[in-house]
């Protein structure tokens, strides 16, 4: 009778697993379905525009609505412009973030700030796009621009870069909201990770007399690039596709200048303002092969990440 | 308590109090560390053995709630004066842990990284100097083929001699070792024993244990402590066959803790 029960028991048991091994793999498919899916109407949607225009969409910096001729050069340098200058502001002060919050911070605002780098993470882009425009842009005109005009660029080489009409809308205002916005990402994950570093591994680097700053450059740092690179990728992947702070400041425009005070335009900005207003089939198409191209660009990115870290591993001699 | 026989102090401890936050961990603790030899710190867990260790470089100095009085005087400056230049104290004072800690970088730079904080040495020099730290160590043999490859990938045993030969690779005068093969197996622990044997021809080694056949094995000088107590200090065969207080002996032949 009992023998019975548990065989019973038994075959119920392998069902329900069964049952729930599927369920498990087809919601791991199902995102690999849908990423095909998504690609697959991205390409069939932006048809038009890659039968009209070819590769040279790529190229051409024009954007003619009226005489539907259309080019992604000015999106496409924009997105990437925009994104690397934001890194570049933001890397350096997340390391700082992370590097006081785990190292030298007195342990009772630890927590405080903790919280507060978080919540700057929760605030909705829209917020940070409106204070951008409202408040930041005009003090930027004001009292930064100007300098940056007179004083930098006067410089040759990367004067060009540095000069042009102080409107506070732009491509380098853009890039700071930027900055402001992927900083608490990149900060967080780095001080997750410098946070699991052996307590051990640390004392040994002080025991043999380095300062604070030779233990995170040389120990710690090393010891987590896999968490730090993944910060950066993330903090990165929010700054490619970033839309509505970036299009609020950005300025929308589809010139190609040198000037990083002019206004540009990037990827999302320019399907976040011209979708609704598209008329004609080409016109669609295109602003669709600019979102492909969005995608692509971010592929690519997160890809040569992967392949890069691999290569550090091989480098320090963990495959060999 | 002071074991009177120690002919050549290289480390004085005196009157050393140390502190958690409000809880006293060391209680008025002296005694002499001498010069080439091989002192343990036995006694149970918490009895404040590696509290005492971490004194001698100053390793508590990361933590702000930790404080300690008193003096320990090393080449006539007593390491715990606030003036002390904790730089210097640590290329004078190395130390080696629980657990192997290489650092994730190649085995030679492991071995590098202590050397080029204090010295400028030509690529020959360090070259030279890191094969000595390793053939020091007992490593050499094992590893002289792969010095570009990663300290991480090592052996256990491996990495704690690694990580020894990166402590003497500063050329120290005091050793610390704590608890060094807790993680290790018979063997490597063999090893690593053979090792400091070899090592206290050059270095004054302080050991913490909580191996109390290896504090016999190994040291020269024993400290019992318990509960933040010096409790007996004196000749390793004396402590361990004849030891003047009670409590050691109800240690030592394992009738507690």
């Amino acid at each position: 009778m009992s023998m019975f029960s548990h065989e019973a028991r038994l075959k119920r048991q392998s069902i329900f697993d069964a049952l729930f091994r599927n369920l498990t793999r087809l919601a791991a498919f199902g995102v690999l379905a849908l990423l095909a899916a998504i690609l697959a109407s991205l390409v069939m949607g932006s048809m038009p525009a890659i039968h009209a225009f070819g590769f040279g969409f790529l190229t051409s910096s024009e954007w003619d609505p009226v005489n539907d001729k259309f080019g992604a050069l000015i999106p496409i340098v924009g997105t990437l412009i925009t994104s690397v200058i934001a890194l570049v502001i933001a890397i350096p002060v997340s390391f700082g973030i992370a590097l006081f919050l785990t190292e030298l911070s007195p342990r009772v605002l630890r927590r405080p700030l903790g919280v507060a780098i978080e919540l700057l993470a929760g605030i909705p882009s829209i917020i940070y796009g409106m204070w951008g425009l409202f408040v930041f842009a005009p003090l930027f005109a004001d009292h930064v621009e100007p300098w940056l005009n007179q004083h930098i660029g006067t410089l040759p080489y990367i004067g060009p870069f540095f000069s042009g009409p102080p409107m506070g809308i732009g491509i380098l205002t853009a890039s700071i909201i930027l900055a402001i916005m992927v900083i608490p990402f990149i900060a967080s994950v780095m001080r997750d990770v410098f946070d699991v570093v052996p307590t051990m591994l640390k004392e040994s680097a002080y025991g043999l007399g380095s300062t604070t700053w030779e233990v995170m450059l040389s120990i710690v740092l090393p010891y987590t690039k896999v968490g730090v690179a993944g910060g950066i990728m993330l903090g990165l992947g929010r700054a490619l596709g970033e839309t509505m702070a970036v299009t609020f400041v950005i300025g929308n425009s589809h010139e190609l200048t040198k000037s990083l005070l002019n206004p540009g335009n990037s990827i999302s900005s320019a399907l976040a303002n011209e979708f609704t207003e598209a008329f004609g089939e080409l016109y669609t198409a295109s602003l669709i092969e600019l979102g492909l191209i969005l995608f692509f660009i971010t592929f690519v990115v997160l890809s040569l990440a992967r392949y890069m870290l691999y290569k550090l591993g091989q480098r320090e001699g963990k495959a060999a | 308590m002071n074991a009177e026989n120690i002919a050549k102090p290289r480390v004085v401890v005196k009157d050393l109090n140390f502190f958690y936050g409000k809880y006293r961990a060391l209680k008025d603790i002296n005694l002499d560390i001498a010069e080439k030899k091989v002192t343990a710190f036995i006694g149970p867990s918490g009895c404040g053995k590696s509290t005492l260790l971490r004194t001698f470089n100053r390793m508590y100095q990361l933590y702000p709630q930790q404080t300690a009085t008193g003096s320990i005087m090393l080449d006539g400056d007593n390491i715990l004066d606030k003036h002390q230049d904790l730089n210097k104290l640590r290329a004078k004072v190395g130390m080696v842990f629980q657990k192997p800690t290489p650092f994730p970088m190649s085995i030679y730079d492991n071995i590098a990284f202590g050397v080029k904080l204090y010295h400028n040495l030509s690529k020959n020099d360090m070259d030279e100097r890191v094969e000595w730290a390793l053939k020091k160590a007992a490593l050499w043999g094992e590893v002289k083929d792969k010095l570009k490859q990663s300290g991480m990938g090592l052996s256990g045993g491996q990495q704690q001699r690694l990580c020894i030969a990166r402590a003497i690779a500063v050329k120290p005068e005091v050793l610390l070792l704590d608890e060094p093969t807790s993680a290790l197996d018979p063997i490597s622990t063999a090893h690593i024993e053979k090792l400091i044997d070899e090592l206290k021809e050059d270095f004054t080694i302080v050991i913490v244990t909580h191996n109390m056949q290896q504090a016999a094995r190994v040291s020269d000088y024993t400290a019992y402590m318990y509960l933040g107590d010096l409790i007996e200090f004196g000749d390793t065969s004396t402590v361990f066959t004849n030891p003047v207080r009670k409590e050691t002996e109800d240690y030592i032949t394992g009738r507690f803790g």
